[in-house]
């Protein structure tokens, strides 16, 4: 079988920002936010990407919706790089990806009601005001909210009733992809159920991809059919959920998941690794891989050369010298 | 052998507000012991953060508490603000959710617990060297210059890891955490656990953990309370109440938690929402989104009942049926 086009291509992505230090100090500083990313989100599949805050999971997100231009590399959603087209042709792509953030209070504006917040982008993309404001009953039904909502405004609604609404809102376009930029965090568990159940129902309806940031790996375990693993800017494991959440080969994924709390007091005596220090940071990085540092197994390899992608099994890779050869032990 | 520390007995708290009184807390009665780590764990707006505050009479003006509130035999609201001010700190110390609002940012954090050190009546060289001993008990990298560090120059673990040591350093029986790592990554999250974790068993520190991560309560917690809408809904040992939750509340909120994976179905979710707590009539709160509710539940306040002698819930029918 002939294997299908991934939705996104990411091929050896970086984004970098330069920082000025004043008028007085010499030479400028780069922020290398993004480093080197391939990755691949394949058709009607959710991706779950973890790591720690300022691991540059959010500016991958803001270069593959193309709000910020990639520095190195590029991205292709359905084999077309959105950088190099024209103005109208990113208008009409744009239309594919949706995007949701963490907080929905701040992307709504609150001197409009819901109903001129969803119909807002399909007026500017050249809908008629009549059949957006049918699209926008449509829309808000299907994340199962009562229509007379379109006539609030946003400081009206609660928190999980706001976030049916950016959900709803990037539902208008009827996108084949949507970016969830932790889209539960803000939200109390008993509500975070609900719009867990609802974007699982809204995938399987459409077909949608869903690329999903957080840093809950009980959501990720959950959610998501694979994950990656970021830490300073890098990919540093890719690999189906079930083998990422069980039996991670990265030191870093281990320590990720190892550090997560499981919801079982049973489970409280299990070995612990507990990983020592902070993220490094992401202006001057440690020689070799950038992980060593805090490495528990790192020896003199890691921290003379960089580490690659290397495949370890049939979809799954990981950025290590010595996941590589084996020799990190499986236990934790 | 007595090993109660603090003890609320049958506390309300409401605030004036335009239009009336607002209940934001009802009729809540636990107690917290020496050593142990006890849990307040509950949804946003369920009174867990304002049970905290009135422990160190922190409530804003408009704040009527009424009830018991006793630490190590004393009425807290009986004292006077003088009274009040000895507690804090050097009986009963606190750490916040954002320690960058606890933080002057002028001043290095060093001077910072110094001065609290300095309370004790020690003097500052001696102080240094008490902040310095207490950075490395909390962990800190590079202890001996990280006391000249000023706030905006620590991540935020650190700025947490000096909270706790500005805290320890008055050596006080309880802690009060309220949301201790909910602004850290998991990671960090780990480090600040392991350390409160290691209070109770170096200094016997007693600590009232609050927070709305089930996570958290099953990692470190010994005894838990869960609250719903002003209300304390069920309490008890922890594995108990993980293996076997009473209330419908927690029984439902249990299965919301996303435990395992999409393929093994939907999450459970709780219909309704929360009611409006201006209006205090006998009932049960929980009622209006309770699957087992019946007329009483409406009409009637549930009384609390003990299913074993470390487990009490506050429902009617919580022994009858299933969910």
């Amino acid at each position: 079988m002939e294997k299908m086009q991934p939705v996104i291509q990411i091929e050896h992505l970086s984004k970098h920002f330069s920082i000025d230090n004043g008028f007085f100090s010499k030479g400028k500083k780069t922020v290398k936010a993004v480093n080197d990313f391939t990755l691949n989100l394949e058709k009607g599949k959710i991706l779950g990407l973890v790591g720690e805050s300022g691991s540059g999971k959010t500016t991958l997100a803001r270069v593959i919706l193309n709000l910020t231009s990639a520095t190195e590399g590029m991205v292709l959603v359905n084999g077309i790089d959105m950088s190099k087209c024209s103005a109208a042709q990113k208008k009409e792509l744009r239309k594919n990806i949706a995007v949701v953030f963490q907080d929905p209070l701040s992307n709504l504006n609150p001197r409009e009601t819901v109903m001129s917040s969803i119909i807002r982008p399909m007026v500017l993309h050249g809908m008629k005001r009549s059949l957006a404001r049918e699209k926008a009953y449509e829309v808000l039904e299907s994340v199962k909210m009562d229509t007379h909502y379109l006539n609030s405004y946003p400081h009206q609604l609660s928190g999980g009733q706001l976030q049916r609404i950016a959900i709803a809102r990037a539902l208008a376009m009827s996108p084949e992809i949507m970016i969830l930029d932790e889209p539960t965090s803000a939200l109390d568990i008993s509500v975070q159920a609900q719009i867990l159940n609802l974007l699982l129902d809204l995938q399987e309806k459409h077909q949608l991809t869903y690329m999903i940031i957080t840093h809950d790996l009980n959501v990720i375990r959950y959610i998501s059919d694979q994950v990656a693993v970021m830490y300073l800017g890098q990919l540093v494991e890719y690999g189906e959920t079930k083998m990422m959440c069980s039996n991670p080969s990265h030191p870093y994924s281990k320590a990720l998941m190892a550090a997560s709390p499981i919801l079982d007091p049973t489970m409280r005596g299990r070995e612990k690794d507990i990983m020592k220090g902070d993220p490094g940071s992401l202006i001057n990085f440690p020689s070799g891989c950038s992980f060593h540092p805090r490495c528990r197994y790192a020896e003199e390899i890691c921290m003379q050369k960089k580490p690659e992608m290397e495949r370890i099994d049939e979809n799954h890779w990981a950025r290590c010298h010595l996941c590589a050869q084996k020799t990190v032990s499986t236990t934790h | 052998m007595n090993d109660e520390l603090l003890r609320l007995e049958n506390v309300f708290i409401n605030y004036r507000v335009r239009g009336g009184y607002l209940n934001a807390v009802k009729d809540v009665s636990f107690s917290v012991n020496r050593g142990e780590i006890f849990a307040v764990v509950g949804e946003s707006g369920c009174g867990k953060s304002t049970v905290a505050h009135s422990i160190m009479r922190l409530l804003d003006k408009n704040a009527v508490v009424l009830g018991n509130i006793k630490y190590n035999g004393k009425n807290l609201m009986e004292l006077s603000n003088k009274q009040i001010t000895g507690i804090r700190g050097h009986d009963i110390g606190m750490i916040f959710q954002n320690p960058l609002d606890s933080l002057n940012p002028v001043y290095t954090t060093g001077a910072q617990v110094n001065e609290a050190i300095r309370l004790d009546g020690i003097n500052k060289l001696d102080g240094w060297k008490k902040v310095i001993e207490l950075y490395r008990s909390v962990k800190m990298p590079d202890a001996e210059k990280r006391v000249h560090a000023y706030p905006h120059e620590m991540s935020g673990g650190m700025r947490q890891r000096v909270m706790i040591s500005m805290m320890l350093s008055r050596n006080p029986s309880l802690l009060i955490a309220d949301e201790p790592t909910t602004a850290l990554d998991v990671t960090i999250e780990a480090q600040i656990l392991e350390i409160i974790s290691q209070l109770k068993v170096e200094f016997g520190t007693a600590v009232m953990l609050i927070t709305h991560n089930f996570g958290l309560v099953a990692e470190v917690a010994d005894r838990v309370a869960i609250m719903y809408a002003g209300e304390l809904v069920e309490q008890g040992d922890v594995f108990e109440i993980f293996r076997e939750p009473k209330h419908p509340y927690t029984r439902l909120l249990m299965k919301a938690l996303p435990r395992g994976t999409k393929h093994e179905g939907r999450l459970q979710t709780i219909d309704g929402t929360v009611p409006r707590l201006m209006a205090i009539q006998p009932s049960c709160r929980f009622a209006n989104r309770c699957p087992l509710a019946r007329e009483i539940c409406h009409n009637q306040d549930p009384a609390v009942r003990a299913l074993s002698a470390t487990h009490t819930y506050r429902c009617h029918f919580a022994e009858e049926e299933e969910v």
